[in-house]
């Protein structure tokens, strides 16, 4: 029986200490005795490295230590790996050029690492990289994806020819082309998806710390996944076996992907904690996050949709080139195909898909899962190409939607995905009764009585969430399984703790988790610690990406059922009852029809003490766990609408409304979830209009380094959004959610740049919609119009 | 190296640092005082704003021998014997906050807006908050969170 707690707008458990100022992120936590790392960075986009002098700098006041690649190689600790293998459509495996934490003849990206420096503080370090004599042979550099393959780019990692790293492709190719070959429209678009820089707002830090008596290291660090970070560590970068290494991550401030991966700094700070026999702390200076962190998306596409004179989709091709930075990240490789293609099909029953993804090194940053990952590079294709039909072929632009729509569920899909369940039309239909859809045409025309430009976009998109299950992502390349556990402690004296391999760095967890508990067992929310981001306690999980906590709450539940089991034949022991017969109501183990009950805290008590029961058929203690593997991906869909008017004098654009109406399913905490959606919204809403990670095409500068040319949302960017929920449970968890943390950024970029097209009356438009390209764009069509 | 005197949070500290030591720094290392945060090196996000002498100051823009003498009040000096300041209650509230790093800026800045501007509307909140970088919530609850309790704040002066 669920308590009406589940479903509630219950306030964060965890807000407390963020708000007094107590939390407890990676950079808060000092070490005796630490002492302070400071990476010395390629200057250049890609160079050889003719000689390396560290010897100043290992003399220079304060220094202990100054390590470089030839040390790892000496320690044999291997390079960063990339954990899932793509196949190129000939069969052969993905291309991959080698990736030392620290580089030893080349590097390939400004902010590569090159040595280390670790001193008695951050200045002292710092002062000491200055002395560090490096002798560059300059190389060329490519930047851009749709350069890297040319005869004469640069070539980065002689594994991979032309830079090409694999050569992918999904779909059905034969229904693909039949589709083409005589349909009554065809609708061609070719388009950017923008390279932006995640920016969770804590810097990246690491901690290492050695313990010289029992062999073991421990990592402090801002992760999204220790487990994942300590198995990696231990079993392909060699730092230590598991059971001598563990990875905290406490308090981590936002992550959105780009704290999912293994960075250079973390391996070597923990390695290096030995080697200088002190703890070793680093904090990344945002400069450093710019050029270091993890860039998302960065992808070019040519794209043409089949339809039938009725508006009716017939068939779906796509060539897309993305850009995988200089070096695969942990997971780049996944987020171009199997994150993106398996996506194409939208909400849309096409019967023929066919995508090609070439995948590219260039000289910038890693390009890995960013908000989203793969899925809103999917929706912006895939909606930009459906609004562009409907302009095309002059129907409104939700009729056309509505026409296409999958009805019948399941639905399988001709990339992959398998859709569980969904209503696309009732999120539809919210979404144009909160824009009030049948008064845009009047304010339109209000607008231009006033000189401005009104346009108005939608976006109904799909994604595919609570990754993953196992068996289908092992069977795609996938290096892990992506199952989740949790363990559940019952107290003697009745609090309940849950170890969960999931990791909060913003979502709540401290408060859905436990709501989940309360719930089921009616005691006080303050009766229930959700423990997790320590290796030491949790035994082991996946982490936090991708909305899998629909997969950490189904083990949770899991785990909570057997529990529940557990304590019924303990309290039918003790009040002399079958097990059959107990029922929990209320918070009280009760015999059926009787007065005869035992509280929540009495049982704990009863399990602990064991006296009361034969231990021959009952075990003492109160304590379960599960590990749940998703049968299924979820699939979070709805409709988001966005309204802008644009001041054609200059260009700029100003969002007056924003309707986001989702389906995330069963909802455990709508105000956790309303929250989820507006952050989401918001970087959606910063890559089409603000955002935009810019590298320099001859130096392979990164020209937005900074806050003070990299453009983040801020408050008075962005307008308030109205929020709304339909809702189709998903059949493939017992508790029906689907997750909810990508949806945002996954549906809002096409539906703000559907507006300002529909606006400026324009085709091809390229994020983000600055008031320089809005004005340029409004020009060209003046200058047309003017030539017709 | 020089020493520094000031009143954090009511109580007068001391210390020792390097003249380039910024208040930032001596507020987290030498005080311990974590709940000031470091969010960017060019002075955009106003994850360290303190008060200084009464007024929001990034503290990553001011050296700590520049604050020689001053009273400062950071995050964890807001709350009255255990009593959440108004705004405080109100981010938590209005879930002002996600991943919480942010937030002391955040709360920093608006108990000064609320002292400046006590008519405070949605419009000016988000002017307002130019200063502050937040990258989870949208920013919709914080200017919501800051609304209600510049309206409960303004009823208790009343």
């Amino acid at each position: 029986m669920t308590a009406p707690i589940v479903g509630a707008a219950i306030r964060r458990k965890e807000d407390f200490r963020f708000v007094t100022g107590n939390g407890h992120y990676t950079d808060d936590i000092n070490r005796p005795g630490q002492a302070y790392a400071y990476f010395l960075r390629s200057p250049h986009a890609h160079a050889k490295i003719k000689s390396l002098n560290v010897e100043a700098a290992r003399s220079a006041k304060g220094v202990v230590g100054v390590l470089t690649g030839k040390d790892l190689a000496a320690d044999k600790i291997g390079g960063l790996i990339c954990g899932w293998t793509i196949h190129s459509k000939d069969g052969s495996p993905m291309k991959a050029g080698a990736h030392p934490a620290l580089a030893v003849d080349t590097v390939r990206y400004v902010g590569d690492h090159i040595a280390v420096v670790i001193a008695d503080s951050p200045a002292l370090a710092r002062d000491a990289a200055e002395k560090i004599e490096v002798d560059y042979d300059l190389l060329p550099a490519v930047t851009t994806p749709d350069k890297a393959q040319g005869s004469d780019a640069p070539q980065l990692h002689a594994e991979a020819p032309r830079n090409t790293v694999y050569q992918w492709e999904l779909g059905n190719k034969k229904e693909t082309d039949a589709a083409f070959k005589s349909p009554a429209h065809v609708v061609k678009l070719k388009l950017t998806n923008n390279r932006l820089i995640p920016n969770a707002m804590e810097p990246r830090a690491a901690i290492g710390e050695y313990d010289q008596g029992t062999g073991a290291y421990t990592l402090y660090v801002t992760s999204q996944n220790p487990h994942v970070a300590r198995l990696v560590m231990s079993a392909f970068i060699g730092i230590a076996p598991e059971h001598k290494l563990r990875v905290v991550a406490p308090d981590v401030g936002g992550g959105f992907g780009s704290k999912i991966f293994i960075y250079a700094e973390e391996v070597v700070c923990t390695w290096a904690s030995k080697k200088v026999g002190r703890p070793v702390k680093w904090t990344a200076e945002r400069s450093e996050s710019f050029l270091s962190d993890a860039h998302g998306r960065d992808h070019v596409t040519e794209a043409e949709m089949a339809l039938d004179a009725q508006g009716k989709m017939l068939g779906f091709r796509i060539k897309t080139i993305a850009n995988m930075g200089a070096y695969l990240s942990t997971f780049a490789s996944s987020v171009p195909t199997y994150l993106y293609g398996t996506l194409l099909s939208g909400q849309y029953a096409l019967p023929a898909v066919y995508v090609e993804v070439d995948a590219v090194y260039t000289n910038t940053a890693p390009v890995d899962a960013y908000r989203g990952a793969g899925r809103p590079e999917a929706t912006y294709l895939v909606e930009r190409i459906v609004e562009e039909a409907a302009r095309q072929l002059k129907m409104d632009p939700a009729e056309l939607r509505r026409k296409n729509f999958v009805r019948t569920f399941p639905h399988q899909t001709p990339v992959i995905m398998n859709y569980d369940a969904g209503d696309y039309e009732a999120s539809l239909d919210e979404a144009l009764k909160l824009i009030d859809y049948k008064g845009f045409p009047a304010r339109k025309v209000e607008a231009q009585k006033r000189g401005k430009l009104r346009g108005l976009g939608f976006s109904t998109y799909i994604e595919a969430c609570g990754l993953a299950p196992s068996a289908a992502v092992g069977s795609l390349g996938a290096g892990v399984g992506l199952w989740e556990s949790a363990e559940v402690r019952v107290t003697p004296t009745g609090q309940v703790e849950v170890f969960t391999g999931a990791h909060s760095h913003g979502q709540g967890h401290e408060t859905t988790f436990a709501q989940l508990v309360a719930g089921r067992f009616g005691i006080p929310l303050e009766n229930v610690e959700i423990i997790h981001g320590d290796t030491n306690s949790v035994q082991f999980g996946m982490g936090t990406y991708g909305s899998r906590t629909a997969v950490g709450m189904t083990a949770l539940v899991k785990a909570l059922e057997k529990v529940e089991a557990k304590a019924k034949r303990i309290a039918a022991h003790v009040l002399e009852a079958s097990a059959a017969d107990i029922v929990l109501e209320n918070g009280e183990f009760k015999v059926a029809g009787t007065d005869r009950k035992l509280a929540f805290h009495e049982l704990a008590l009863n399990a602990y003490t064991g006296h009361k029961f034969p231990t021959h058929e009952i075990e003492p203690g109160l304590k379960e766990s599960a590990f749940w593997d998703p049968l299924n991906f979820t699939f979070p869909a709805g409709c988001h609408i966005c309204e802008v008017e644009i001041d054609p004098e200059t260009g700029v654009t100003k969002i007056v409304a924003f309707v986001a109406v989702d389906d995330f399913g069963k909802v455990i905490n709508p105000m956790i979830v309303e929250g989820q959606v507006h952050g989401g919204v918001a970087q959606g809403i910063g890559q089409a209009m603000l955002e935009h990670g810019v590298y320099d095409p001859e130096s392979g500068q990164l020209l937005t380094g900074s806050y003070m040319d990299y453009t983040m949302p801020r408050a008075d960017d962005l307008p308030s959004y109205k929020v709304g929920l339909t809702e189709t449970p998903c059949p493939s968890n017992p508790l029906g959610m689907k997750g909810c943390g990508e949806a945002g950024a996954i549906a809002s970029p096409p539906a703000v740049i559907n507006a300002v097209t529909d606006a400026i009356g324009i085709k091809e438009f390229e994020m983000p919609a600055t008031p320089e390209r809005v004005w340029r764009a409004i020009n060209s069509t003046k200058h047309k119009s003017a030539a017709e | 190296m020089p020493g520094v005197s000031m009143t954090v949070n009511g109580k007068a500290v001391s210390g020792e640092v390097e003249a380039r030591t910024l208040l930032v720094h001596f507020l987290r290392e030498n005080l311990r005082l974590t709940g000031t945060h470091v969010g960017c090196d060019t002075s955009q996000c106003g994850a360290c704003v303190v008060h200084v002498n009464g007024k929001a100051v990034k503290s990553c823009t001011m050296l700590a021998l520049q604050a020689d003498g001053a009273q400062v009040t950071t995050i964890e000096g807001l709350a009255k014997n255990g009593e959440l300041h108004p705004v405080q209650a109100a981010f938590k509230e209005h879930h002002g906050l996600q991943c919480g790093f942010c937030t002391p800026g955040m709360i920093m800045t608006a108990v000064d807006m609320i002292r400046r501007l006590p008519d405070l509307d949605e419009t000016t909140i988000r002017q307002q908050l130019e200063g502050n970088l937040c990258r989870c919530t949208g920013y919709q609850n914080i200017v919501k969170a800051i609304h209600a309790a510049s309206l409960e704040m303004k009823g208790a002066r009343a």
